[in-house]
């Protein structure tokens, strides 16, 4: 099957912003790469199930107590931007 | 003029009141301090792994359980990708195909009537931060930025769906209602709507009554009690017929309910196309419920509310006192104790629910404070069905034994409420009445059945209300007749 | 006398324990080392000086009162995805630019427990997507053995620190072959453990079913050294093996004598440069006089791995890589909506390579794609699961090259994506499967460049596979060291 990317949307679900010379190049590479990928398809794995995870471990859990949190100028120590104990963000709506 | 059909699912999410969050070591029960219960863990910082409480998975396979799903043998997490700010992996971890719980159902009673609400699945999932939108109108319209708060990311989630069996707000009331109850009942989370630990959302369509197809469907969000949530379907429902009837067609979007203003409103202001890349999350090991697990959480299921609702209508109470003595564990001991030993069921099952409700409300009392024992709602069963209490007299004496006056005969006689229910003492009354009303008794003997009452009336006078009425009455006729 | 930063782990902690030498002389030698090598390398990103003296002098004291930790005063670098409490921590990507974290990871805290003073911080191709270090936001690393080639990847830094003896041993993240195919580049022994037998948590993800952190050395034996002091379930990580960690060092002398070792036909033909291959039969001859049982076994599945890697990879990094979004930690891009600066401060903050796995592996997932892309590859990996544990029931071990090519030259692959991701077509395999594999330096091609020799066992085989890489060790010989590790340059 040809490959077909919306490449735009994809570098939008990533939230990835990319200018038009951007996108068509990023474009080109993954349809390069993807016919190449796509030999996978060839294999035939009906009835085959998907590894997810190499070692056949199951229940891994850690019991219900509190192991202490951070102080708090540490987690925001990082922050590009905090006010008063919070992280800050720009507005979350674009209506302009 | 076509009949409109709607069509009602409902998804829930519960936050469970474990020690610590779902993922990391993190307490649950934060205070109003922003940031202050936030790990590497939670903050999603480079480089840290989540690690499931197990806690949480004994909590939501018991709502899977009291639900009557059934509990998925191999279930998986996959990793939900969404950028937003307030999720701090900008992906949930929560679960996909193979939930832990599938196929269950709740019964709920719509004013006495029982109907039963298919639940799809029950999954596993982590809540968000908190929000704070900054700027004049306070909320994420017309903010200017916004405030990030984590002690909530994390916290465990269990989330809900039901199938759209739902046709009507007081069915999707009584749905929350009831679902509410049993979360209560397990003591998983206070489900308080008010705080969020309990949330709504309902996805609603409308058809041609009797149509079997489904409609196109609004998402509504927002609501934060069962009674707004009953409003806003009530509205969302006569919005969607306007628009149909008006010609127009139902647009598929989320809508936010407006409590003030009693509408919903459409939400973001561009509705993208969810694509959430939904895969494995290659951090967690599948879960194994095995039958060993499945028994016993079967094992420790409390007794929920639907089947104490039918264990006391069997015992003889109406479907509403029923009701009421599910959500109430004391006065329900009581109406068992009071019915083994003999006790009238009805009588005692309304007692319980009017007076005794009442006077406790009243007196900001509990039931171990009054003086009253299921003896005593035996005695006063007893004494009312035996003809020495009338129904009137019965509450009166009731309020005496509560007040601790002492037991209801003590009562009643120092109150000096018992009835005459001596055949002799009440007939010479009622020979003396009817000699003072010839004309009355020639009426009644020519067929005129009227004045009897009035003839009681005036024997329960001279008895200063004493007389078992019914008997009087008796007496009277017997004299009519000859 | 020989410099201090040229001894083995071994010899280095024998001395230490004799009292004939310091770790602050030794962290001196390996700081002196660096000082000149780096100018001509960039193998370090961070030198964190002050952290390391203080390391040093307390191995001392704890020295005199004999404390027999076994890395105690040992100077060992670590990569840079590898979380450090305190001290920088960027993944060689400009998103973490100058990122302190509040946490060390759990190999990291093992390592410090273990009494081992840590030298810095080695540079990597971005959160270790790469082959050659290049990809790197502060600059390629160069191969010490020709500063006109890579020293491979992503683990590069790490390879050419222990190369050159700017640390005498490192740590590294192996997710499709970062640290076997920069050991084999740089003449040096690097080990992918098993899947779980090291803890991830600290580690920064780029594909969570397929990374491992791993040790690489001067020698075998410092290998294993490495390895056991940081092996172990940990409660952190869900996915860690909880169950007894193999003898990794009781077989180091034991020999090959009667030992099934299994030569993997897709891996010792077409594609392979001649002298590599060459160096490979050699050594397996060597094999097959020391006693082993030589076989050929066919894993058909080989074919396929590179496609199936190259799908299942960048699926987990597009959704691990999510949370660099500005809003915690990190570069911020302003924006008039939180949207618009995500999305700037991520364009801004990746590089090349992995703005192109982000969008592939999203791709790969997104609706209408998954089961042609993502869900396939992760069939194809079990089918080659399958070849493995058939292949395995016939033999104790299988081998190959460890790279189809010794060390390129810097800028030769940057061009085509697909050529570079070839240099792991040995390595790869072992990745899907989960299994554990060790590349041991077995010579030098015409260039004088090192050539490495891969030996792969199943889960949890470290000790047969250290017996052997210790026998393929002896019998190479192989005692060559980087030009620039010996030219007078760095003599002192
Ligand atoms: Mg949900
Ligand atoms: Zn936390």
């Amino acid at each position: 099957m040809p490959v077909e990317i919306d490449i735009a949307r994809v570098a939008h679900l990533a939230r990835i912003a990319l200018s038009d010379e951007e996108l068509e190049a990023y474009g080109e590479q993954l349809v390069h790469i993807l016919e190449h990928a796509e030999r996978v398809q060839a294999l035939p794995t009906e009835g085959v199930e998907p590894t997810s995870h190499p070692l056949p471990m199951v229940n891994a859990f850690r019991p219900d107590t509190v192991t202490g949190s951070l102080d708090r100028d540490d987690a925001l120590a990082g922050a590009p931007d905090a006010e008063n104990g919070y992280y800050r963000v720009p507005k979350i709506l674009d209506e302009s | 003029m076509t009949q409109w059909e709607a069509v009602i699912g409902i998804e829930t999410h519960v936050e469970l009141q474990t020690n610590s969050k779902m993922f990391c070591g993190c307490p649950v029960d934060f205070g109003d301090d922003p940031n202050t219960a936030v790990c590497p863990v939670c903050l999603a910082l480079p480089g840290a792994l989540p690690v499931p409480n197990e806690a949480a998975i004994e909590g939501i396979l018991s709502i899977g359980d009291a639900l009557n799903c059934t509990l998925t043998e191999d279930s998986l997490f996959y990793r939900k990708n969404y950028f937003y700010p307030d999720l701090p992996k900008n992906y949930q971890i929560s679960q996909y195909t193979f939930p832990l719980c599938v196929d269950g159902h709740l019964d709920v009673d719509v004013d006495g009537e029982p109907t039963t609400i298919g639940i799809t699945r029950v999954h596993m999932e982590e809540d968000t931060g908190k929000s704070t939108h900054v700027g004049e109108s306070g909320r994420i319209h017309g903010a200017e930025h916004t405030l990030l708060d984590f002690n909530r990311a994390g916290v465990p989630l269990v989330e809900v769906v039901s199938e759209p069996d739902i046709r009507s707000p007081e069915q999707a009331r009584a749905y929350g209602v009831e679902l509410q109850r049993v979360v209560r009942t397990l003591g998983v989370s206070d489900a308080r709507l008010e705080e969020g630990s309990m949330r709504f959302d309902a996805n609603i369509s409308i058809r041609p009554a009797g149509s079997d197809e489904l409609g196109t469907r609004t998402e509504v969000k927002n609501v934060n009690s069962l009674r707004s949530m009953q409003r806003a379907i009530a509205h969302e429902i006569e919005r969607q017929i306007a628009v149909v009837e008006g010609g127009g067609s139902v647009t598929l979007e989320t809508r936010h309910w407006d409590e003030a203003k009693g509408v919903t409103k459409p939400g973001r202001t561009k509705e993208e196309s969810a694509d959430y890349r939904y895969f494995q999350d290659p951090d967690l090991l599948p879960l194994h419920i095995d039958d060993a697990w499945r028994e016993r959480v079967g094992a420790r299921r409390p007794a929920l509310p639907a089947a104490k609702r039918a264990k006391y209508r069997e015992l003889g109470a109406d479907p509403r006192t029923a009701e009421l003595l599910a959500d109430a564990t004391d006065l329900a001991a009581l109406f068992e104790a009071a019915v083994s030993a003999g006790g009238d069921a009805r009588n005692t099952g309304i007692w319980l629910t009017g007076e005794v409700v009442a006077y406790l409300r009243r007196e900001d009392a509990t039931i171990g404070e009054t003086g009253l024992g299921a003896d005593a709602l035996v005695e006063l069963s007893s004494m009312t069905a035996g003809g020495d209490l009338s129904a009137t007299a019965a509450k009166e004496v009731l309020g005496g034994v509560l007040a601790g006056e002492g037991s209801p005969r003590q009562v009643a006689e120092t109150r000096d409420l018992l009835q005459i229910s001596d055949e002799g003492a009440i007939e010479a009354e009622v020979s003396a009445v009817l000699d003072q009303h010839q004309d009355a008794l020639e009426k009644i003997r020519s067929g005129d059945m009227k004045p009897i009452g009035f003839l009681v009336g005036q024997v329960m006078r001279a008895t200063g209300g004493k007389a078992d009425p019914r008997l009087v009455q008796e007496l009277i006729r017997r004299k009519a007749q000859g | 006398m020989t410099d201090l930063a040229d001894l083995t782990i071994a010899e280095a902690s024998a001395g230490l324990r004799s009292g004939e030498l310091s770790a602050v002389d030794l962290l001196d030698a390996v700081e002196r080392r660096a000082a000149v090598s780096e100018a001509h390398l960039h193998a370090y990103l961070t030198l964190d000086r002050a952290g390391a003296k203080s390391a040093a002098q307390a191995a001392d004291e704890a020295l005199a009162a004999g404390d027999p930790r076994p890395l105690l005063g040992i100077p060992i670098a670590l990569k840079d995805n590898m979380v450090t409490k305190g001290v920088e921590t960027t993944a060689s990507s400009q998103i973490l630019a100058g990122w302190k974290p509040p946490y060390d990871g759990t190999a990291v805290r093992r390592l410090k427990e273990a009494g081992a003073v840590i030298v810095g911080k080695t540079n990597l191709d971005e959160f270790a997507m790469g082959s050659s270090t290049e990809n790197s936001a502060y600059g390629p690393t160069r191969n010490p053995w020709n500063t006109d080639t890579v020293p491979g990847g992503s683990s590069g830094g790490s390879a050419a620190v222990v190369a050159v003896g700017s640390a005498l041993g490192a740590f590294g993240s192996d997710t499709g072959g970062s640290i076997r195919q920069p050991a084999a580049l740089t003449g040096t022994v690097g080990v992918r453990p098993t899947y779980g037998l090291v803890s991830r948590y600290g580690l920064i993800a780029f594909a969570s079913s397929l990374d491992q952190i791993g040790p690489l050395a001067r020698t075998v034996p410092d290998a294993a050294t490495l390895l056991e002091a940081v092996a172990g379930w940990d409660p952190l990580d869900a996915t860690s093996y909880h169950g007894d960690v193999p003898a990794i060092s009781r077989s180091l002398d034991t020999g090959v004598k009667g030992l099934r070792v299994g030569v993997v036909t897709e891996l010792t033909g077409e594609g392979i440069d001649p002298q590599v291959l060459a160096a490979t039969k050699a050594t397996i001859d060597r094999l097959s006089d020391a006693g082993a049982d030589i076989v050929e076994i066919s894993i058909p599945a080989i074919e396929h791995a590179l496609s199936a890697y190259y799908l299942i990879a960048p699926a987990e990094c597009s959704a691990n890589l999510a949370r660099f979004d500005g809003v915690r930690y990190g570069l911020r891009v302003d924006g008039s909506t939180t949207e618009e600066m995500m999305a700037k401060t991520r364009a801004e903050g990746f590089g090349p390579e992995v703005t192109r796995r982000i969008l592939l592996g999203t791709y790969a997932l997104s609706a209408g794609y998954y089961d042609a892309f993502y869900g396939q590859a992760q069939r194809v990996r079990t089918l080659l699961r399958n070849e493995f544990a058939a292949a395995y029931d016939q033999v104790d071990v299988l081998v190959s090259p460890t790279s189809p090519t010794t060390a390129f030259e810097v800028g030769a692959k940057t061009e085509d994506p697909l050529t570079m991701y070839l240099s792991d077509i040995c390595t790869i395999p072992t990745n899907l499967a989960g299994d554990a594999a060790i590349s041991v330096p077995v010579g030098l091609d015409d260039a004088g460049l090192p050539i490495g020799f891969q030996i792969m066992v199943p889960a949890l085989g470290e000790e047969v596979m250290f017996q052997v890489a210790a026998e393929v060790e002896r019998l190479a010989a192989f005692t060559a060291r980087a030009p620039l590790a010996t030219s007078e340059v760095v003599a002192p």
